[in-house]
């Protein structure tokens, strides 16, 4: 199969990676030095990847084919709905750890430091994301969010 | 049979409201910087971050206590002091500490605010703690995790002070404040810089089969097959080759989590005061799951119920839990 076009979700993922640095400035300061680091966040059970800087100055949130990643500080990967619930402060990142459904790699000090600044985001990052595309965002949400609960209860 | 208080890891000031929301009587939380014994990276609070939260947790009708319980190095001390000033300065209802010059301090300067003695005192004879209550004025100890329930109760007979135990989390069987693993393989001192396993020095790595070999500096603390539930990267929790045993082994502990939850009557009935929940660098989905379900478990038991409390395995250290030295001290 050929790989997907991405080029379709680049300005979305830019609008969301504004967003989130807007709305919550203090969380960079837990970054420390690693606000250049450049993470990959691999949800295993999609086509591609998403590629992170969380620097105030010089934001990105790039989607990458897999073949394509580029050089990088640190990766984490898992399923893409355990990644949306732990961005989302549903499911705790250890825990996932110990039962191996998340695995770091490379920098380990650059990714606590990242799930330390995501974690003390309050509410829900996604509910304000899917806010942003109004009905048919909030529609989306609401159908990931079925896919949560059916995840949690099997 | 008193309430007891319910004391909960706050490690960002989310983690403290969502605490605060949960249920907790108390929450437990420290600076960032080495005054405390979690200064893990990118957690803790900034001094501006404490004042708002105090001020929520008060709000709520929720204790804030700071964490001051690492040991000075020499010749360092004016920064626990500082920590310390500022904590009393933003009405921090009491101080966990474990050095006895930090205690000297805090009794001389702030006789008002409470002092709690850390775990990381190691503190487990009635006449150590007895020898803190009189030259401190300690109004509550936190006991280590190797007394059965039976010896609590005895204990809490001989002191003059409040007891508090944990009653879920990290195992914690090392001599705490004492422990040196860390120091040996990273040159950090897990009692007075507060890092254990610090994880600049922390390396994952899995091979194509799907087995994950975690390592703390040049050592290789365990490997996990694709199919094992993993732990934390710290040196207790290590599987070692020796020439002594057949395969590897864990030479301290496994990995494994506290869970007391079916002693929680026994405990408040030998006369605990206070519950801790260990995790201050775990997340806020950890703090809302435990903080709830243990809210609702003493809050049935005062009722005359059962405690019933849910099932938190999943949040535990390699999906296990025990009842560990509080049940029998030959769990393992």
């Amino acid at each position: 199969m050929p790989p997907p076009p991405l080029f379709a979700i680049q300005p979305v993922l830019r609008r969301i990676v504004n967003r989130v640095a807007t709305d919550n400035p203090d969380m960079f300061g837990r970054l420390g030095p690693h606000y250049n680091a450049h993470f990959v966040i691999d949800p295993v059970n999609l086509p591609f990847v998403l590629v992170l800087r969380p620097d105030p100055d010089d934001l990105l949130l790039d989607a990458r084919q897999r073949n394509d990643i580029p050089p990088h500080d640190a990766k984490v990967s898992g399923s893409f709905l355990d990644l949306l619930m732990l961005v989302d402060g549903d499911l705790d990142g250890d825990a996932l750890f110990f039962a191996r459904d998340l695995t770091i790699t490379g920098n380990t000090e650059a990714v606590v430091c990242l799930r330390n600044a995501l974690d003390d985001i309050d509410g829900s990052i996604a509910e304000n994301i899917s806010d942003m595309f109004g009905p048919p965002g909030r529609a989306a949400l609401g159908i990931l969010r079925r896919a949560k609960q059916r995840n949690k209860s099997e | 049979m008193n309430r007891p208080e319910l004391v909960c890891p706050a490690g960002t000031p989310s983690a403290m409201r969502t605490a605060v929301e949960a249920g907790a009587d108390a929450v437990y939380c420290g600076f960032q910087n080495a005054t405390n014994a979690r200064n893990f990276p990118g957690l803790n609070f900034t001094v501006p971050e404490l004042e708002k939260s105090v001020r929520h947790a008060h709000n709520g009708g929720t204790k804030v206590l700071l964490a001051v319980n690492t040991f000075p190095p020499a010749g360092k001390v004016d920064l626990w002091k500082e920590a310390v000033d500022t904590g009393a300065k933003l009405g921090v209802d009491a101080f966990i500490v474990a050095d006895i010059g930090v205690a000297d301090y805090i009794a001389k300067n702030y006789p008002d605010i409470r002092l709690h003695l850390s775990v990381q005192a190691a503190a487990s004879t009635p006449e150590a703690i007895k020898f803190y209550c009189r030259e401190f004025n300690i109004k509550r100890v936190v006991l280590p995790r190797i007394l059965t329930v039976p010896e609590i109760k005895t204990m809490a007979d001989e002191i003059p002070c409040e007891i508090e135990t944990f009653i879920f989390g990290n195992h914690g069987l090392m001599v705490e404040g004492r422990c040196s693993l860390t120091n040996y393989i990273t040159g950090l001192s897990t009692n007075m810089d507060g890092v254990c396993s610090p994880a600049a020095q922390i390396q994952y790595i899995k091979d194509d089969s799907g087995n994950l070999t975690t390592k703390l500096g040049e050592f290789t603390i365990d490997c996990f097959s694709c199919d094992e539930n993993a732990g934390y990267p710290t040196i207790c929790k290590g599987r070692y080759l020796t020439p002594a045993h057949d395969g590897a082994y864990y030479a301290f502990e496994e990995p494994i989590s506290l869970n007391l939850s079916t002693l929680l009557p026994d405990l408040m009935a030998a006369g605990v005061t206070a519950l801790k929940i260990e995790g201050r660098q775990r997340s806020r989905a950890y703090v809302k799951s435990v903080v709830t379900a243990y809210r609702k478990a003493v809050d049935n038991i005062m009722a005359g119920h059962n405690p019933e409390i849910s099932d938190l395995l999943a949040l535990t250290e390699g999906q296990k839990e025990t009842q560990g030295a509080f049940k029998s001290k030959a769990w393992r």
